[in-house]
């Protein structure tokens, strides 16, 4: 792919990107036969969560595929997705603390605290700021190799963040499980890579020595 | 009486809603087939008929939820576990014809036809604030008549504590149930006290209708002090029961849903407080409003639980 390929496609998927925001602003005021249904603000809430977790599945997806295709373009990709996730989360936080709550603090403090679904979303929201935070280019320089250990943080969100899905179901957990499978696939890969790649670096200079011991 | 000309309590407490309500009808039928959420309410309409009513006591005079409202944001898990599952999904049911198997201890049991069962009874128009275990409360124009009215004819002896009652088993017609999230069928209980309040309904109707299917057709029990999970729907069996009967949540989680269910405020649910209710309509930027204990109607149940431990008996 071509630096200038690559350019328009990164505004593409930017504004594909927007497309659930979008349909939301429109089902809020009701336009083009879209609706958010009789309890508009659980709907906003659940939509922009599921929303946060799908770009977060999307974005731990962009490693395992780009090893699979040998597309390394792929990578350019992964931040604004990663970014798009943290949106996503922050909006569907700011829907509940600011429409349902109506940032009572009181309320707010006392939900984190008493139910569990809310302290593990909340801490993977918290996990997620420095992750966006040092997301630019000068940081990454910045940290250097430190930089990479940081974002290894994203496996800890997205399982926090997957697990506050399935304990918030009532009891019908099949979507949940849907996400709850997708992460397991994605997480098992690189599991997987790093025991494969753990093994070959193992076997690999006792091969290449067996080789010039015994040549054929 | 006829049913045309007469004023109906909800016109009288909230006009401006009913109105809302007619305006939304016509707009339905204008709106038909632009699209799915918009014709939504078209459907809805369709397969109700009007009922003669009466008023009856006890009504609130907080303004209804919209017909809207009421028929498409159900809780209603053999239609799907959606909110607009069982407004999707309930559409072809067929409520007739319906019997009901009165059982257990009465002198009376037996099959009985939906005419036997409703008929002799005069239809009330009961407003009731309707609060759910997840948080959220409606104001719903029922139609139906005292659940105790009914059990009486069937005559309980002495022996019978309590009541339970069965939902109609048929994956066929309830798709919901061709997916084990519950244990089928579904099972609610009351004492033969709760049952024999004057309070509780045995609800045929909704907003001078017959009850839509997914709202539970063609009879649903409301106990308006209960959590709604209580008041079960499409009801084909009676028992009158010496012990207390095991109910369908209860069974599925034990630590979060109890036999009583009744609406308290001060007992929250594991996972979320039942301080504050949302009420449904009332708009992106309403403030939720404080849940009351048995939803308002303390005055006419506390005395049902004296002296038993709610916190326990949740």
């Amino acid at each position: 792919m071509t630096a200038s390929s690559i350019r328009a496609l990164k505004v593409v998927v930017f504004g594909l990107c927007l497309v659930p925001l979008a349909m939301l602003a429109l089902a809020v005021f009701g336009v083009g036969g879209l609706s958010l249904g009789a309890n508009p603000i659980e709907e906003l809430i659940h939509q922009l969560g599921k929303w946060g977790l799908k770009f977060l599945l999307i974005t731990l997806a962009v490693t395992p595929l780009r090893k699979l295709t040998g597309w390394n373009w792929l990578i350019r990709f992964r931040r604004m997705l990663g970014l798009f996730a943290f949106f996503y989360v922050l909006l569907h936080f700011l829907v509940y603390a600011g429409l349902d709550q109506r940032f009572g603090l009181a309320v707010i403090i006392e939900d984190i605290a008493k139910r569990p679904f809310i302290t593990i979303g909340m801490a993977a929201l918290l996990l997620l700021l420095p992750l966006a935070l040092t997301s630019t280019k000068g940081m990454m320089r910045r940290l250097g190799k430190r930089w990479q250990k940081l974002h290894r943080l994203v496996y800890v969100i997205a399982i926090l963040g997957v697990w506050h899905f399935y304990w918030q179901v009532k009891l019908d957990t099949l979507e949940a499980l849907i996400y709850v499978s997708i992460l397991a696939v994605l997480l098992g890969y690189r599991l997987l890579d790093w025991w494969r790649r753990k093994r070959w670096k193992a076997a690999g200079p006792r091969s290449s020595h067996d080789r010039i011991a015994h040549p054929r | 009486m006829n049913s045309s000309s007469k004023i109906r309590s909800w016109e009288i407490t909230s006009e401006s809603n009913y109105l809302n309500r007619r305006q939304f009808i016509q707009a339905a039928g204008l709106a038909a087939g632009a699209g799915a959420a918009a014709a939504l309410p078209g459907r809805a309409l369709a397969a109700v008929r009007e009922l003669d009513t009466v008023p009856g006591p006890y009504s609130t005079d907080e303004a209804p939820n919209s017909w809207e409202d009421i028929t498409t944001y159900n809780n209603f898990y053999e239609f799907g576990t959606g909110k607009e599952d069982p407004y999707r999904n309930a559409q072809d049911f067929q409520p007739r014809p319906w019997s009901v198997k009165v059982s257990g201890e009465c002198e009376k049991p037996g099959n009985y036809d939906y005419e036997d069962i409703v008929g002799p009874n005069t239809l009330e128009d009961r407003v009731y604030r309707h609060r759910c275990v997840e948080a959220w409360s409606m104001v719903v124009p029922w139609v139906g008549f005292p659940l105790g009215d009914l059990l009486k004819r069937f005559e309980p002896n002495s022996d019978a504590k309590y009541v339970r009652f069965k939902t109609l088993y048929d994956p066929q017609r309830m798709p919901g149930q061709r997916r084990a999230v519950l244990r089928w069928p579904y099972v609610e209980g009351l004492t033969i006290a709760e049952a024999m309040h004057p309070l509780t309904l045995m609800a045929v109707g909704v907003y001078g209708k017959e009850l839509p299917n997914q709202n539970g057709a063609p009879l649903r029990l409301v106990i308006p002090w209960k959590y709604g999970f209580k008041g079960i729907k499409s009801i084909v069996e009676i028992e009158f029961a010496r012990r207390q009967p095991d109910t369908s949540w209860e069974m599925a989680a034990p630590h979060e849903y109890g036999f009583y269910a009744n609406v308290n405020p001060e007992v929250d649910h594991p996972r979320w407080s039942q301080a504050r209710e949302r009420r449904i309509g009332a708009g992106l930027f309403a403030e939720k409003q404080a849940t009351l204990m048995f939803n308002g109607y303390a005055e006419q149940v506390a005395s049902l639980y004296s002296g038993l431990d709610l916190r326990k008996n949740y």
